[in-house]
């Protein structure tokens, strides 16, 4: 068996979610095989080489993939592709936007979001918001998986010794281009790898008073988090949604504050190792996953909380 | 110009549904259906850019079995012209449901294609970009900005980071993020006026498509429960308890 992990980086790093990815091909087994397309990526495809577990990088260094465009990545996935078992990405953004569509272009099924690996063609995926988990057996002769990276635990980045080898194929659809990001910047920990997560919900009133929880999460070394509510409403950007439809975290401590734990939102967090909850309603649904409940308004207990630590 | 919006009946997203005790599959008797709200997004992206004199004809295209046809009705009482029900009792796949959906393409010619970006029974978040493959059209995923442009689109992302933006050429398949849209509420002569509406019936096999499965569920289960934890009664108990019972600060 040969594994193919399409790699998610900036150009000049490798995301840990990669590392993720590359633990959920160890438990598939065989040969893992790391494609970097970018632009400009020689540094990125460095570090690729030095995850554990990999035995060679391809690099496909060309424009047109330079912002890792679907339209054009998935075509070289797909060219490449053809060579192996299996095909893995993160079921991150970036992976959920290319990967089904290489798959398509190979006319094989995708698997969304495995948590778990059972053999080479089964595996587990939640469904239903997480409310029902299914065991899926592909029939497929190349297996085309994004990988829930909170369900395996990362490979180290280091300790590897992969060869390089560059790809020259250069696929631009022509369809679509890049205008503009908007990244959202933070000294705080990202989200999805935090090992403390503090998430503001409705219950927060406005942006704001976020401020409490910023405060807050700076002094536990903490990512923040939203519900949708609170997205929703304007009171933080939409990278900071945690749930079925925006970001899965499972963190060692998560904070819920002023979530009411609609089963949108307990699908994001629900695997978290501890849960506390602060919620002036008592019925409030979060307490049934919360280690520890406190019943307050959340404007007294979070500047309290704040001051004990 | 043509749009044409995919729609999936699915569970009411109010609903917890249970696997059925002998895991053979998800216990759906009685429960309430809906369309996706990812779909209903879509749909009331598709009338806006009607309303805003871009579009000029929305086509709604379930495929299901022949209940779906009320969330065609659905979508047509929100302002889709017409719609199509490609009908079949077995499960559809997203690669097959795309298969479909090209196939629908090809007659109808639309310059874009809306979807929902995950339809939240099976949560696959495949379909749009599966189309877009098969099509060869250009794809902006989990869109919250849609900005038509002479023959392009101009769509932003939600992505990890923040967002991101794509200037696509048309014919183009966005799919639906939360925050695209609100959805309206469908008026009284408005769902009277939708039953007037034309509405196709095809089969799978009238459009030559081959639907077997490729994935095939094995069991389904229930997830790991977590345990029922304790309330404290303030801040300092809670502090304690994650200092030294928990361990986690
Ligand atoms: C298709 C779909 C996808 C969705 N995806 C997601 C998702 O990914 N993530 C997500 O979070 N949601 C998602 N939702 C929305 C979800 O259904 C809920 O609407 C949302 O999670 C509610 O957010 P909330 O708990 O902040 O708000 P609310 O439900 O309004 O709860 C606010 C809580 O704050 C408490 N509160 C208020 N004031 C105070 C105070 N002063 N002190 C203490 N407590 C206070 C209240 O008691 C209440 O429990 C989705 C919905 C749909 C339909
Ligand atoms: N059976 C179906 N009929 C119509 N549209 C569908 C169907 N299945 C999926 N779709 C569309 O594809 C989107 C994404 O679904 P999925 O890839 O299954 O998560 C949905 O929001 C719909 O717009």
């Amino acid at each position: 068996m040969s594994i193919l992990i399409l790699a998610e980086h900036d150009n000049a790093s490798i995301k840990g979610a990669t590392l993720n990815t590359v633990a959920a091909a160890k438990a598939i087994g065989g040969d893992i095989v790391v494609l970097v397309a970018g632009e400009a990526c020689g540094a990125a495809a460095e570090a690729a080489a030095k995850i554990e577990g990999v035995s060679k990088v391809l690099v496909a260094d060309n424009a047109a993939y330079g912002h890792q465009l679907a339209e054009n990545v998935s075509l070289l996935v797909a060219e490449l592709g053809k060579d192996f078992s299996h095909i893995l990405a993160p079921a991150s953004t970036s992976g959920k936007n290319t990967l089904p569509r290489a798959a398509a272009l190979l006319d094989v099924a995708q698997i969304s979001e495995i948590i778990s690996v059972e053999s080479a063609d089964t595996f587990k995926r939640p469904i239903y918001a997480g409310n029902v988990i299914a065991t899926v057996q592909s029939s497929d002769a190349i297996k085309v998986i994004t990988v829930r990276t909170t369900a395996f635990d990362a490979v180290s980045a280091e300790g590897g010794s992969a060869v390089v080898e560059a790809v020259a194929s250069a696929h631009d659809a022509g369809t679509s281009s890049y205008v503009r990001e908007e990244v959202a910047k933070s000294d705080r920990p990202d989200l999805t790898a935090a090992s403390i997560v503090v998430s503001g919900g409705r219950g927060m009133q406005n942006g704001d008073n976020f401020a409490m929880l910023y405060s807050l999460a700076d002094k536990l070394g903490a990512a923040v988090g939203a519900s949708r509510a609170a997205v929703d409403a304007g009171f933080v950007p939409n990278d900071m949604q945690v749930g079925q439809t925006g970001k899965i975290v499972a963190p060692d401590l998560y904070i819920a504050i002023g979530i009411s734990g609609a089963i949108q939102h307990l699908a994001g967090m629900k695997d978290s190792k501890v849960i506390v909850a602060i919620n002036k309603d008592e019925d409030a649904p979060i307490f049934q996953v919360a280690d520890y409940g406190l019943v307050a308004d959340l404007f007294n207990a979070v500047p309290e909380l704040d001051s004990a630590l | 110009m043509k749009v044409l919006v995919a729609v999936k009946r699915v569970v009411d997203y109010n609903v917890k549904v249970r696997p059925k005790s002998d895991g053979t599959g998800v216990d759906l008797n009685n429960v309430k259906m809906a369309i996706n709200p990812f779909c209903e997004i879509a749909i009331e992206e598709a009338v806006r850019l009607k309303e805003k004199g871009v579009v000029t004809e929305i086509v709604a295209v379930s495929i299901g079995a022949k209940v779906s046809q009320e969330q065609i009705r659905t979508a047509l009482a929100l302002g889709a012209d017409r719609g199509i029900l490609v009908e079949t009792d077995v499960e559809v796949q997203p690669l097959a449901i795309a298969k479909l959906l090209k196939a629908v393409c090809d007659k109808e010619q639309p310059q874009m294609v809306i979807l929902g970006k995950q339809a939240i029974d099976g949560d696959n978040n495949q379909t749009g970009q599966m189309l877009a493959a098969l099509t060869g059209m250009s794809q902006g995923t989990f869109a919250s900005e849609v900005v038509v442009e002479g023959d392009s689109v101009t769509v932003t992302r939600e992505v990890d980071s923040g967002s991101q933006v794509v200037k696509l050429s048309l014919p183009a398949v966005i799919t639906t993020d939360l925050r695209l849209n609100e959805p309206r509420y469908a008026s009284l002569p408005n769902i009277m006026k939708a039953k007037k509406k034309p509405m196709d019936v095809m089969t799978p096999e009238e459009l030559g498509v081959e639907v077997t499965p490729r994935v095939t569920t094995l069991k389904v289960e229930p997830p790991a429960e977590r345990k029922a934890g304790i309330k404290v009664a303030d801040v300092a108990e809670l502090v304690e308890k994650l200092k030294n019972e928990a361990k986690v600060i």
